[in-house]
């Protein structure tokens, strides 16, 4: 596979292996299955051996009962269970051998026909998503809540476990939503692969598209000219702008803070429309393709003076937020996630940089224009609800810079260079989204079509962590401890 | 210690005058649903039909079939067109009561005129149930974005509210996912009548992009009765007013057989 590293690994050998990682300070990023050469199911691990080092992927074949990881990187443990339910293998002395993103007990629906897991049977794996754990306590009361839930939201169910205020254990189930995104890609172009990945999560379209491209570039050996290249940056960071002020706004919403609420929505339609008149979009969709970009973009003349004077009105914003005690009572000390748990279950992206980890795809594994860039990536020891939204109060910043930077120094020529699909061809691509890490594989097959997409988003992995602030909390801090993560729930499902 | 009731007031009023005259609708260069002009067509050629990732262009015998129920402004087909037959245009206000409105017929088809409706009574007043049946988030983005100050919602009698019960129109975003079947029909079944559907967004109205597979329906289509189409990908704040008053008979409905009115 182009853009990481390939090492075929036996089934027997990876536990050990996968103990070696974490013994040497390295990092699971994520696990997919796909169909091989042969036609038979194939699993694929991709790592990064230790802070700063290219990934590796391990790929190996399994037995009719491969060994669960779970133990060894507990965020691995949702990795299995999808692919236990999308492809139909069994993963042994799984901690929590439950499905994850099917509802009804349907026949593995990714399974190769001649692999592991024959398609015509049930999935091994008969408990619903939706089973709880039992509760002998009579004073113990369960208050589910969702699908459908109050105000305009994505759906997705939250069970909790509760005595008067205390929660002891929240359950949530994230895949009402499952739309078997990475299914759709089957079979179709790159150039009509771009559409859904803009379109797996709307408010990531630029982050997702970009991740795509990557992988298809790796795949195909193509080279995106430099204008492209920095249009990129420019693109990314827009989306990032008006994701991180939507989020102050949101959670000014949590603290009752209706004035702050108002405003930090006011400037997100600012940004939004700002994207609109750069590139028709307010999503900023339509533009990204294999090779480059689908159109030139002229931002020079005017779109520098709005960048500034909306960085003026932020800062003025911030201000004013951080003179609210009421605001920042309810932050400060809210939802701890500590480094050791955000390591373990794989939180990503500013949820892990206010946990006291400094990662960030964009300086540790550079890719369009960004080694170019001046970059500079917050991070914050505490891990709670103020110091998740201080990172992206200083993201907003850096985004601003960065973009200006984009502006003064856009190189001029061609945006797009031709991208010919290559058959059978595998590529890895990467982006940074304003959530964390996003990871693409990209399989080609035969007739130069998409074979097999896996999409490893930041709110999967972010979502994985999350439970682990509630459970032992109160139910007066739960929507502030989530908004304060700033997820999305179809990132998470696709 | 921040004193926000002064400082919003220091700040005065951001939400715009439109849909009243001379008001900005906030979408300034926004690209719409792709104009279609069947006379510019090469006969034989199909590339926008070729390109198209949904389907909305399908070329037949009689020429190209357009149907902008499917359509999710990915601009392919604009590109693709050699003749500008498919042009880019900034035409987004889709929201028609007839699913047949969005498919292309020559010559458009004429007005009717819509008799008293049991709608009346509710044209000051209109409370919204939002259901998401699996949307990407862009639906959900742009219907929260209509309480921001810009568009300020509220100002036109219309309103979000958390419980079915009190709601006069459900509003589904998303193609239905097999999970979310069972959730969205109780929603609609706790409603008092008179009640409403709208379909926002191409996934909704069709299924979009996700439509299909092992997880997806096709919208709401044999769902649920639909009172409201509104395709988009993700139909701007903008457009899902104008539906809105275009159903409480506020505003005309501009578009009928695929053409928008001038």
């Amino acid at each position: 596979m182009k853009g990481t590293e390939i090492r075929d690994i036996s089934i027997e050998d990876l536990p050990a292996a996968a103990q070696q990682l974490l013994d040497s300070l390295g990092r699971m990023q994520m696990a997919y299955a796909c169909a091989g050469q042969d036609g038979a199911v194939e699993l694929r691990y991709l790592g990064t051996p230790a802070a700063g080092g290219s990934f590796v992927l391990w790929r190996c074949k399994p037995t009719a009962e491969p060994p669960s990881l779970a133990a060894i990187w507990p965020l691995l443990g949702w990795y299995e269970r999808e692919i236990m339910d999308l492809f139909g293998l069994r993963f042994r002395d799984h901690p929590e051998p439950n499905r994850l993103v099917l509802h009804a007990n349907i026949p593995p629906p990714l399974a190769p026909a001649n692999g592991h897991g024959a398609a015509a049977q049930p999935s091994l794996n008969g408990n619903s998503p939706r089973a709880l754990p039992e509760m002998q306590a009579p004073d113990v009361q369960l208050l589910p809540f969702g699908p459908v839930r109050a105000d305009v939201l994505e759906s997705a169910e939250f069970n909790f476990f509760y005595i008067g205020e205390q929660i002891l254990h929240y359950q949530p189930q994230l895949f009402y939503k499952h739309r078997g995104m990475e299914d759709r890609f089957q079979g179709v172009d790159a150039t009509h692969g771009v559409i859904l990945a803009e379109r797996v999560s709307a408010v990531g379209s630029v982050a997702h598209a970009l991740a795509f491209c990557h992988a298809v570039e790796a795949a195909c050996d193509c080279t995106v000219p430099p204008r492209a290249q920095w249009l990129r940056v420019l693109l990314a960071e827009l989306e990032r702008l008006y994701n991180h002020l939507h989020y102050l706004g949101h959670l000014c919403n949590t603290t009752t803070l209706k004035v702050g609420e108002a405003q930090g929505k006011l400037l997100e339609e600012r940004a939004k429309q700002i994207n609109a008149r750069l590139t028709g979009s307010r999503f900023l969709r339509s533009l990204l393709i294999p090779g480059g970009l689908r159109r030139d973009l002229q931002p020079k003349d005017w779109l520098s003076a709005a960048l500034e004077a909306l960085r003026a009105d932020i800062a003025q914003y911030v201000r004013h937020l951080e003179a609210s005690d009421s605001h920042l009572d309810r932050l400060l000390t809210t939802g701890v996630l500590t480094h050791q748990v955000a390591f373990e279950q794989g939180a990503t992206g500013p949820v892990q940089r206010a946990s006291n980890t400094d990662r960030d795809l964009r300086r540790d594994h550079p890719y369009a224009a960004y080694a170019e860039v001046p970059l500079t990536i917050p991070v914050r020891e505490e891990g709670d609800a103020y110091a998740r939204a201080r990172v992206r109060i200083e993201e907003i910043d850096a985004s601003i810079t960065i973009m200006q930077h984009v502006l003064h120094s856009l190189p001029d020529g061609p945006v797009r260079s031709p991208c010919p699909p290559v058959p059978l061809a595998e590529g890895l691509g990467w982006a940074e989204s304003p959530r964390g890490t996003l990871f693409y594989a990209v399989h080609f097959g035969s007739d130069g079509r998409l074979a097999r997409v896996k999409i490893k988003s930041p709110s999967f992995s972010n979502w994985r962590a999350f439970p682990f602030t509630v459970h032992d909390t109160n139910m007066m801090d739960y929507a502030i401890n989530e908004a304060s993560f700033g997820l999305t729930i179809s990132g998470c499902a696709r | 210690m921040a004193l926000w009731t002064l400082i919003g007031l220091a700040k005065g009023k951001a939400t715009t005058r439109w849909p009243r005259k001379g008001g900005n609708d906030g979408q300034e260069g926004l690209l719409g649903m792709p104009r279609y002009h069947p006379d510019r067509c090469t006969p034989g050629c199909a590339d926008c039909a070729a390109i198209c990732p949904t389907g909305a262009i399908q070329a037949g015998d009689g020429g190209l079939a357009v149907d902008y129920g499917r359509c999710v402004v990915c601009q392919l087909c604009v590109e693709a067109c050699p003749t500008g037959a498919m042009a880019a245009s900034a035409d987004w206000a889709f929201g028609v009561r007839q699913r047949n409105d969005l498919r292309w017929a020559e010559p458009a088809p004429e007005a009717t005129p819509s008799g008293r409706s049991e709608r009346r009574g509710f044209r000051r007043s209109l409370h919204i149930r939002h259901v998401d049946a699996g949307s990407c988030n862009g639906c959900e983005s742009e219907l929260q974005a209509l309480n921001n100050p810009f568009y300020n919602l509220h100002r036109l009698g219309i309103f979000f509210t958390p419980s079915p019960r009190f709601a006069d129109l459900l509003l589904v975003t998303g193609p239905v996912t097999a999970a979310m079947a069972a959730p969205l029909r109780a929603t609609y079944d706790a409603m008092p009548q008179p009640r409403w559907v709208m379909a926002a967004g191409t996934c909704a109205v069709s299924g979009g992009i996700a439509a299909g597979g092992y997880a997806c329906g096709h919208g709401l289509d044999g769902v649920l009765p639909v009172d409201v189409y509104l395709p988009g990908c993700p139909p701007n704040p903008a457009a899902i007013i104008q539906a809105l008053l275009m159903f409480l008979d506020r505003a005309p409905q501009q578009v009928r057989g695929g053409h928008i009115g001038q």
